[in-house]
This record gives C-alpha cells, structure tokens and sequence, in this order.
C-alpha cells in the first residue's frame, strides 16, 4: 500500500483546495471556438458552449454572455466528461468477502474523497464514476456513483437522482479458494447462492406484502441483507453483474428472467462477444476492459473486437477502467475501437459518455453535450482519441476541477511546501529529531526474521477484476 | 463454428471429438502454406516490393513517396528510385506508411501464458534468489498466444527477462517469429538481470491486521545486508573467473571444479556483458550507481521512475534506461499527475540514453506504440518518441547494426500501417519479420472471424 507519512497527506490535501480554488464559485463558463464532440448529434467546429448555473445552456456560434467566465479553446476538442461504469477509486476497502451474500455491506460508506487517484482520473477527463463493490461473493454489496468533485465533502460527490445498485460475480473471484473455506466453490454453487437468496428475497416480500394489505399484523423481521433484492425484485435497484465466461452470463440472465429482474450491465463480460445475440435480445448493458486480457485463465478468450461486435448486435457497450491507472487513459481505449472492427467515431466515443450514462441511469443528466444537462466536460489539447492529445481541463456541473494550466503554475510552489514540511520535527528522520523517538510497537524482531519483499509483479490482474 | 486457435491449455470449451478433427486439417493446411504450426504461423519468405509508400527510416529523413525492397530477409533497397528485381512481389503502398517494427526491451515474453489459474504456464520466477544460470531463451514458449497478438500491433522484437528473486537469470533478445526458440533467438543470452534490493519499509502481511511498516532506518538496514549478499555472489563469481583465467593460461594449476552458477556470471562480472538491474526510487538507483561502479558492470536500469533525478550519476557510469512506468500512477501520492509521463523526454533532455518499455509480461506489450505517444504528449518529440520504441532499444539491446531503423543490409523486420505507428486508431498492413511476410492473424482475429456474424438459433 501507498505510504501515508503525514507530509505526503498534507501536500496531497493543499494540491487538493489549491487545485479546486476556482471550482469555489457558481459563475458562468462560456468554452469558445471549440471542435465539441457532442456523443449524440455529431461534431460541431468553431462551437460554443454555455454554462449556466451548472447546466449546458446553448450550444452554437458567436454566442456571448455577460459576467461569464470566458475559456478559449481555439484548435482544442471538447467531448463530454468521461464516465467510468467499473471503478474502486476512493474505496477504503472493496470486498466484505466473509460471505456469499453481503447486500448489506455499502461503499457509501468507505468513500475516501481525498484519494488522489481522484484528481489523477480528473487529469484523464474523467467526470464520473461507478463505484463497485469487489467480485469476492456471488452477491456483494451496494455501489455508489460519483462526481469526481475533488476537494469537496463527500456529499457533493453523490449525483442526486441516480439510481442505487448493487453488485453481483461469477466465476473464479467467487470461487477462489478461502480461509476458512466458503461456499461457493464452483459456478454451480455460485448459481444456487444466488437463487437461494432471490427466493428467500421473494419469501421476505410477501411477507411484508402481506402485512402492508392487513394480512398479518406482525411486521416481518427487517433484514438489511433482503431489502436490496427486494428492490432488485420491484426494478428500483440495478444489478452490475461481473463475470468472464459467456456461459455464466446466459444462466446469470435465465435466472433474472425466472424472476423477473433486469440487468443494468454484465461487467466485464470478456466473452460476451460470443453471446452478442443472447444478450442483446435480453437486454443488458455490457461494461468492458477494450483490450485487457490474458491476465486469468477466464481471462483468456476475449478479443479487443469485443466491443465492435457488441455495438454490431445493438449492446449498449461501455469501456471501463476498473483501475486507477487505466482510469486516466479511457479515451485512447474508446479510440481502439475503431480500430479493431471499425466502430464510428461517435459510437467510440458514446463507449466512454453517454453509454455508461444510460447504463447507470443518469443519462437525462449527462454523458453527451446537449442543452439542459449537467456541465460535466473535458477540454483536451488534440483530438481526444489520439495518443498525442492531453486533457487541458475538466469541469463538472460547470465548475473547473482540472486544470492543466493551473496545476503546472502550482508545481513549484507545492515544491517549496514540501520542502517546509520535511524539515518539520515529526517528519524528520529518528535521529535527526531533538527529542528521542519512542520505541515502535510490536516485536521488531520478529520483521528482522520474516522479511517480505514485494515481489517484482511479473504476474498480473488483481483480485477483483 | 469455425474453430482455428486450439490452445493446449484452454481448449475447455473446444472439447468435441469433431472439433479435434477439424483443427487437425486445418494445422497441417496451415503447415504447408506457412512453414510454421497453425499456433504459431511463421509467414513466407520471399522477394518483396513496396511501392510508393511513405518510408520512416527512423535514422534518415522521412521519404515521402518511395520503394523498400526486401530480399534475402534483408533490406536491399530504399529509395524513390530503388530498382525492384523481376522475381518480386510488389506491394502497393499508396497512402501507407513503412515503419522498421518496434521493440519491447522490458517483458517477459514466452515465460508466461496465464498469470492466474495456469501455474503450468507460469515460467518467470524460478526457485531462491540467485539464479544466474536460469537462461529465459530455455523457457520461452514459440507458441504463445501473446507473440501472435502482439506483432499483428507493430512490434516485431522483444527482450525476454526472468523476474524472480535477487539475481532472476539471464536474458533473452527474441524476434516475434519463429516455430522454435532457437529459429527466435536473436540473442540468447543477453544480460544478467538483477532485482535491486529496494529499501522497503513493508515488513510482512498479517490478513488481520494488514501490512507491517518496518521503520525507515531497519529497512535501511535489511536493504544493506541484501546488497551485501549480493555483492559477495558478484565477487564470488570473480574470484572464480580470476581462477579460471588462471588455469587457461597455466594448465598446471588445479582447476576448480565445475560450478553452473558461478560460470553463468562471468561475461557479466567481467564486464564483457551487461547486467540489468531493475529499480524505481531515487534512493534505489543511487544504490545502484554505487554497486555498480564499485563492481565495475556494464550497466542497464530497469524500470526508472525516479532515474530523471539521478541522471548525472546515470551518465557518468554510461548507464541506459529502460522507462517502464508510463501505465503506471505517479510513485508517491503528491507527485505531480504526469510524473512517469513525463519522465522520458526528461531522460532524452539529460542526454541518457533511453528507451519506452511496457514492461509487461506479455499478453499486454502491443500497448507499446501507444505508450510512447503518451510519451510524447508530454514532452518527448514525435521523432524522439518513435525512436524511443525503435532505434533505442535496438542499441540498448546491442542489435542496432541489424534492427531499429530501416537501413539497406539490415534485417527486414518491417511494419506497413495506414496512419503513425503510435496511434490507437492506425491499423497495420503487413508485417514482415526477417523478410517473411507474416499474416496478420492471431487468437484474436481467429475468434473474431468466428463469432462476428453469429446469429441466434445459430447455436
């Protein structure tokens, strides 16, 4: 894990409020003269685009507004601010894996808003996120969707009227062997975790549906694990599934169409391309890696074309990053697709903006630059699928929360802050200090005996993808 | 179903007696038409022309509209005006762009097919710390899926590393072509690759209590005692090339009984070859420096985070950077977001000889020419960046005379693409690898050709 000395926290949180200052006020930004991919009606050259209070407010050339903040981007491409649909940034922690079923467990409740693979995402063009629990158990628990909104309190990041979800897995992350030994052990048991908790879910709300219609006068025993399937049951709850093989994703739909629930996305879904027609006729979103593969032996079928022959089939296909690093560079993986099959420019780019708007339920807010959505935007330097391009500023809901610009001019000054803090006493090496350090805990002799490096990864893939 | 790739391992869905049937006619055709098995095709050779294509020697200047002749496995002629032998096969290169193919000089390719779920395939990390008779050219797998699937990118080298503990074994420089090791080899025994020991503070993980800090200066300590095991195998290995030496020019002294792993290390204690050292810190590399300097090793860096802050040490000691880190985050939580983006042009502008790598241990390496635009977007030249996945690792690796650039007399190894080589959206067009002109198929084009047009009921 990252080390946290106490000046790295310090520095990361100044950066944090310095690199936000200008995200501070609600003014008006009127972005002028740009190439805007709009991910729904084409390109526009030589555009404007005007934010008001937040909101896209038109669209068009020459436009002019008093009191706004004016942003020339002369020879610079605007698209809509990237959405990942598979993230665990600003988790604390990812799996509560003590059990097959933890619907109870929520992110909501491990958000870290001061993870700097945060601002890292927003240098990237990335304006929102999924936050999925891990793949550790057949039904895990519930996600978040976020604003990237850096160096605001938490509740700033939740997008109001984005509906809530749920996180479900298949295959070797649930089956993977556990101390102590856990059921499931194999995709059959993953299956039968998974009805056995729909039953007793669709047990639980008659129940209650009864008592609600005066059946019965005793209220059923609430129980926090069954409230989430039961929503999932009633459609108000969405399901992101993870999964590899194309076999799990048919039985993980037989299973929803026996009881009457919908899918938002099949995660990953590397071999999905292989049921493109089964899928699309049910009618799941599909959430992809564009060409991220090999890592695990379910890992070892899938194709970069996966996108294209979904997107053929008429999949509401999104690329994900389901990683803090990959997170930065969404828009050359959008850019792969057209490569590898051909998909069209726009339907590359809706792959990474308005597709995982739709599968996340907040496309009427954003994921395209239509009049009457969110302000949520990037401003890059070249055509955003070219590797030669660089994200200039990000906004959300209007405000800047990247800037390139800002963040160079910031450099030194967080440099000499630094450089303060390190001389600080509590930062200073043991035998630097003035006063004598006190004894670390535990039995140091015991770290001498056991090292353990961390080993040069020459094996990849992480637990949860 | 159309059923081509079977691979050994993941043949799980392919299981039908049927399918067994029809991969088998279909290798042997494969055989014959390409000279190589069906996994692992190796193209034909040939005379072979290409016409008024856009030619990037990488080492000249560009020519806008000329001829790239390949003969012999060799390039015997550039030029608008380059004459093309009757006996060729003329390629029409209008609107494409001629690249000499890109080299990874940081993977571990052919030593590992499936990171996770398939140890059988794993073949990275042998037993112990010191390993220097552990040669990757002995492990690399011909028929890998990840060769296939990188050279249809543009990448027709790799330098092959074993990864495990201090001292991982010996390196090997491959081309991606080729149904054996040795027809791959290019260099089989490169570099001795050595894991520096970092200075660490992780002590250990507790699954209840999560990972154990060591305090700075126990690490420091616990870095030094490693360092200086390291050292003793080095001089170790000296003393008994000093032996050697000394019983080859007098035979009557005793000579010392036969050691592999000490053997293994002489060309590299003595200098005659280089030694990898892979390192991220500032801290780390400066160790580096000092072992090296004091052992007196022809040196690589491997890995390099933080080498732009030690480049004056690094140049000094003529020590060149393999850069692995752009798909990486920044190091430390308050470094700049763009650090390892970065740091190549920083490297090219101290005058260190460099080169962008994935470091990736396979199945991923076709990221390659995207990793150097990224470079580029941040500082290095477009120029520089092609060179830093061409020319440069072509010299790091010491096959500059035959690879990185086109030149007349070197090996053909030769990418044909529709657009610049390192962006996403470019395809390529042919591929040639030592003059054979290479399908561009792999076990992904092969599973798309058979699922693209599926239609339900057509089970």
């Amino acid at each position: 894990m990252k080390t946290k000395l106490f000046f790295i926290f310090a520095v990361a949180i100044f950066a944090g409020l310095a690199g936000t200052a200008s995200g501070q006020t609600n003014t008006d930004v009127l972005i002028k003269n740009a190439t805007v991919m709009t991910a729904a009606k084409g390109t526009l050259t030589n555009t404007d685009i005007l934010i008001r209070k937040g909101k896209i407010d038109k669209i068009g050339k020459n436009i002019s507004a008093a009191n706004a903040r004016v942003i020339d981007a002369t020879d610079k491409y605007v698209t809509p601010g990237i959405i990942d649909a598979h993230s665990h940034a600003m988790l604390d922690a990812i799996n509560e894996g003590s059990l097959s079923v933890t619907s109870m467990a929520r992110t909501r409740d491990v958000l870290n808003p001061t993870d700097p693979s945060i601002y890292q995402a927003l240098a990237g063009g990335v304006t929102a996120a999924n936050l999925l629990h891990g793949s550790a158990n057949p039904i895990g628990g519930l996600n978040t969707v976020v604003k990237f909104k850096y160096g605001r309190p938490i509740e700033e990041y939740l997008i109001p009227g984005a509906p809530p979800g749920i996180k479900f897995a298949m295959g070797e992350n649930v089956k993977r062997g556990r101390q102590p030994a856990r059921y499931p052990a194999t995709r059959m048991g993953t299956l039968e975790v998974m009805r056995d908790a729909f039953e007793r879910a669709r047990d639980y709300k008659r129940k209650w549906d009864d008592f609600r219609a005066g059946k019965t006068r005793v209220p059923p025993k609430k129980s926090f694990e069954l409230d989430p399937l039961v929503e999932v049951l009633e459609g108000k709850r969405l399901v992101h599934a993870h999964g590899y093989r194309a076999d799990e994703h048919l039985n993980l739909m037989k299973l929803a169409k026996e009881f009457g629930f919908t899918v938002a996305t099949l995660q990953h879904g590397l071999e999905a391309y292989k049921i493109a027609p089964e899928i699309a006729k049910f009618g799941a979103g599909v959430s992809i890696f564009v060409d991220y593969w090999g890592y695990k032996l379910e890992a070892y079928d899938t194709i970069p074309y996966n996108a294209y022959i979904l997107w053929k089939n008429g999949v509401v296909v999104s690329i994900n990053s389901d990683s803090d690093e990959r997170i930065r560079r969404l828009n050359l993986d959008a850019g792969k697709t057209m490569k590898y099959g051909g998909v069209p420019e726009e339907e590359a780019l809706k792959m990474v903006t308005l597709n995982p708007a739709k599968q996340l339920g907040i496309s009427k807010m954003t994921g395209s630059i239509e009049v009457g959505k969110d302000g949520d935007i990037a401003i890059w330097s070249a055509h955003p699928f070219s590797v030669y391009t660089r994200a200039e500023m990000t906004l959300i809901d209007g405000q800047v929360f990247f800037d390139r610009a800002k963040d160079i001019a910031m450099r030194e000054t967080l440099k000499q802050e630094r450089e303060r803090l390190e001389k600080n006493e509590a930062n200073l090496p043991p035998e630097k200090r003035l006063k004598k350090p006190e004894k670390p805990d535990g039995d140091t002799k015991a770290d001498e005996t056991k090292p353990e490096e961390t080993p040069t990864p020459a094996i990849e893939g992480g637990i949860d993808r | 179903m159309k059923i081509k790739n079977i691979q050994r391992l993941t043949n799980y869905c392919f299981r039908t007696f049927l399918s067994f049937i029809a991969v088998g006619i279909f290798a042997s055709a494969a055989f014959s038409q390409n000279g190589g098995s069906q996994q692992n095709v190796t193209g034909t050779p040939g005379t072979f022309a290409i016409t008024n294509a856009r030619i990037v020697t990488v080492s000249g200047a560009v020519i806008e509209n000329g001829t790239m002749v390949i003969q012999d496995g060799k390039i015997s002629g550039i030029g608008a005006n380059a004459s093309i032998p009757q006996n060729a096969e003329k390629i029409d290169g209008t609107g494409l762009s001629v690249y000499p193919g890109m080299i990874d000089a940081g993977t571990n390719m052919g030593l590992l097919e499936i990171g996770n779920g398939a140890a059988g395939t794993v073949d990275v990390a042998e037993t112990g710390d010191i390993n220097p008779n552990a040669r990757a050219i002995l492990g690399i797998n011909p028929n890998t899926s990840h060769i296939n699937v990188t050279r249809v990118n543009g990448v027709t080298m790799a330098h092959s590393m074993p990864a495990g503990g201090i001292i991982s074994g010996q390196s090997a420089v491959i081309n991606l072509n080729g149904a054996t090791q040795d027809a791959m080899s290019v260099v089989p025994e490169f570099a001795l690759v050595v894991n520096f020991p970092p200075i660490s503070t992780f002590g250990g993980f507790n699954p209840l209590t999560g990972p154990r800090i060591l305090d700075f200066s126990q690490a420091v300590k616990r870095r030094d005692e490693r360092v200086k095991s390291l050292k003793e195998a080095f001089e170790k290995a000296k003393r008994y090339a000093d032996v050697k030496e000394a019983v080859s020019k007098n035979p009557s002294l005793p000579k010392p009984d036969m050691d592999l792993s000490l053997e293994a290390m002489i060309p590299y204690v003595t200098g005659q070859k280089p030694v990898i050292f892979a390192a991220q810190r500032s801290r780390d590399i400066r160790g580096v420096i000092k072992f090296v300097e004091e052992m007196k090793l022809k040196t690589i860096l491997y890995g390099g985070a933080e080498a732009w802050e030690e480049t004056e040490g690094l140049k000094k000691n003529n020590i060149a950077v393999i850069f692995n880190q752009i798909h990486n985050n920044p190091l430390s939580d308050d470094d700049p977001y763009d650090s390892n983006f970065e740091s190549p042009s920083k490297l090219q502008k101290a005058g260190i000889k460099f080169c962008v790598s994935t470091g990736n241990n396979g199945a991923n390496v076709r990221e390659l020419p995207y990793q150097a635009g990224i470079a580029s977007a941040f500082g290095l030249s477009k120029d520089e960046a092609l060179k830093s996945v061409t020319l440069y690792p072509a010299q790091i690796l010491g096959v500059s005379d035959r690879v990185g650039s086109l030149e007349v007399g070197k090996v053909a190894n030769i990418v044909v693409a529709d657009g610049d080589i390192l962006e996403v959206r470019t395809k390529v067009k042919y591929l040639f690898i030592t003059g054979r002109k290479i399908p561009l198929t792999s076990r992904h084009t092969e599973f798309f050709d058979s699922f693209k047009d599926r239609k339900l009921g057509n089970e």
